[in-house]
């Protein structure tokens, strides 16, 4: 098992802050308390041709 | 002289003449002076040319066969140095981007391959692949990549290779940078093409694959082997970028984040339209006004008024009004003058058909006239190739 699984950050889908998570947390925004989060965009590169 | 001394006279004459041909070949005959030089004028107005009546144009080919007016006398062949001495290029008006020059002595076919060249075939570098590393802006990205392809980009593009097949390096390809944010709490953002940065190094993203070879530098997208900036003073005094500052490419609100970079190829228009070097390369035919009989006092004013563009203006000699031709080039050829009761005799509407009005309006990746002079050596080229086929 992973030592120490990563943090990964969310977007609260009411007041669009940036949430980050762990395992086991409750899935609710920190600042709203709004309980729909939204994971974000892959930073992996996709290519696209421009035409 | 008796007649049969006139007789022998004349056979010994032919006889040195006869040598003559052998020496001088046509020159001779040309000079002769029973060959007529020149066609009668209506048959020469056929020729050169193209008369607009009120409901369709006439005379609009142009005659090839060298002996289309043989019966006349009349050499219709096009020789190499008739072309040499007549062709003129004029140039009327030459901005920073734009080029307007009369082409005089030239078949349209001529022409119009110097246009299809320009328009399709005279390389310029543009934005081929994008690399999105973040997009979070209601542009999607295939649509912001297509946006990105059409933004003209100021290299010359002879310092590049095409890159066909080979790794993309410092020799064939540009690659640019955008990173836009608009922060929370901050009004809508717009991106314009300004803020396409060019890294002179290649491209800064590593490829995910390569995770092995920790020390050495990482792999990316590119492969360059030294800095742009080095390969061309050019480069270095004027850094490659956009030609316009103020394109818009998105607008970003509270929160969204554009993160991309861009590689720039060389290309031809054919492939794709966004690397045609010209916004558009046009001609028209020189047009030529003639007032057939004078047009006087009042038809003189109708006449003036019926032109939309002011081709005609109205001369006063001694009290009479005169109506004069002031500005044949404005002429659009709309036929408003030639409409209606008899104007149809009163003036004559003409193209000239080896005389062409050329325009070329650069995007801006070369200034209009080098182009033109690029689309020359395309064509010489394309010359050359076939000569070198045929022999």
């Amino acid at each position: 098992m992973d030592p120490q699984p990563e943090p990964v950050s969310y977007i609260c889908g009411d007041c669009g802050m940036e949430n980050t998570l762990k395992q086991g947390d409750v899935i609710q925004c920190r600042e709203c308390g709004y309980r729909i989060l939204y994971k974000k965009r892959t930073r992996r590169i996709v290519q696209y041709e421009a035409r | 002289m008796s007649g049969k001394d006139k007789n022998l006279h004349n056979m010994s004459e032919s006889e040195s003449e006869q040598e003559g041909v052998d020496k001088e070949g046509i020159e001779w005959i040309m000079n002769l002076p029973d060959v007529p030089m020149k066609l009668p004028p209506h048959v020469e107005l056929q020729r050169t040319r193209v008369e607009c009546k009120a409901d369709a144009p006439i005379h609009t080919d142009t005659i090839q066969y060298s002996g289309a007016f043989a019966s006349m006398g009349f050499d219709n062949s096009l020789r190499l140095d008739n072309f040499r001495n007549n062709f003129k290029i004029e140039v009327i008006d030459l901005k920073e981007d734009d080029i307007e020059f009369d082409m005089i002595g030239i078949d349209p076919a001529l022409a119009n391959a110097f246009r299809r060249i320009l328009i399709s075939e005279v390389p310029t570098m543009a934005i081929e692949k994008v690399l999105f590393a973040n997009n979070t802006s209601i542009v999607q990205d295939e649509v912001l990549a297509h946006r990105l392809g059409l933004v003209p980009i100021r290299v010359d593009p002879r310092l590049f290779k095409y890159s066909d097949k080979d790794a993309p390096n410092e020799n064939n390809t540009i690659v640019f940078r955008l990173h836009a944010c608009c922060e929370r709490g901050k009004p809508r953002l717009t991106v314009t093409s300004k803020a396409l940065t060019w890294l002179p190094n290649g491209s800064e993203f590593p490829l995910v694959s390569d995770k092995s070879v920790s020390n050495s530098k990482p792999k990316t997208y590119t492969s360059f082997s030294c800095s742009q900036n080095t390969l061309s003073k050019e480069f270095s005094n004027n850094p490659i970028g956009p030609k316009d500052s103020d394109i818009i490419l998105a607008r970003l609100g509270p929160g969204q984040e554009i993160e991309l970079e861009a590689h720039a190829v060389k290309g031809m228009g054919k492939t794709h339209a966004k690397w045609s070097p010209v916004a558009t390369a046009w001609y028209r035919m020189l047009p030529e006004v003639v007032l057939m009989e004078e047009i006087e006092d009042e038809l003189a004013e109708e006449l003036e008024k019926k032109c939309p563009v002011n081709v005609f203006d109205i001369e006063d000699i001694a009290g009479k009004k005169r109506a004069t031709v002031a500005r044949p080039r404005d002429c659009t050829l709309c036929r408003e003058c030639i409409r209606g009761d008899a104007w149809e005799k009163r003036v004559a509407l003409r193209r000239v058909k080896d005389h062409f009005i050329f325009k070329i309006e650069s995007t801006g990746a070369l200034p209009p006239e080098v182009l033109f002079t690029e689309a020359v050596k395309i064509l010489e080229d394309k010359c050359e190739r076939l000569i070198a086929e045929l022999s």
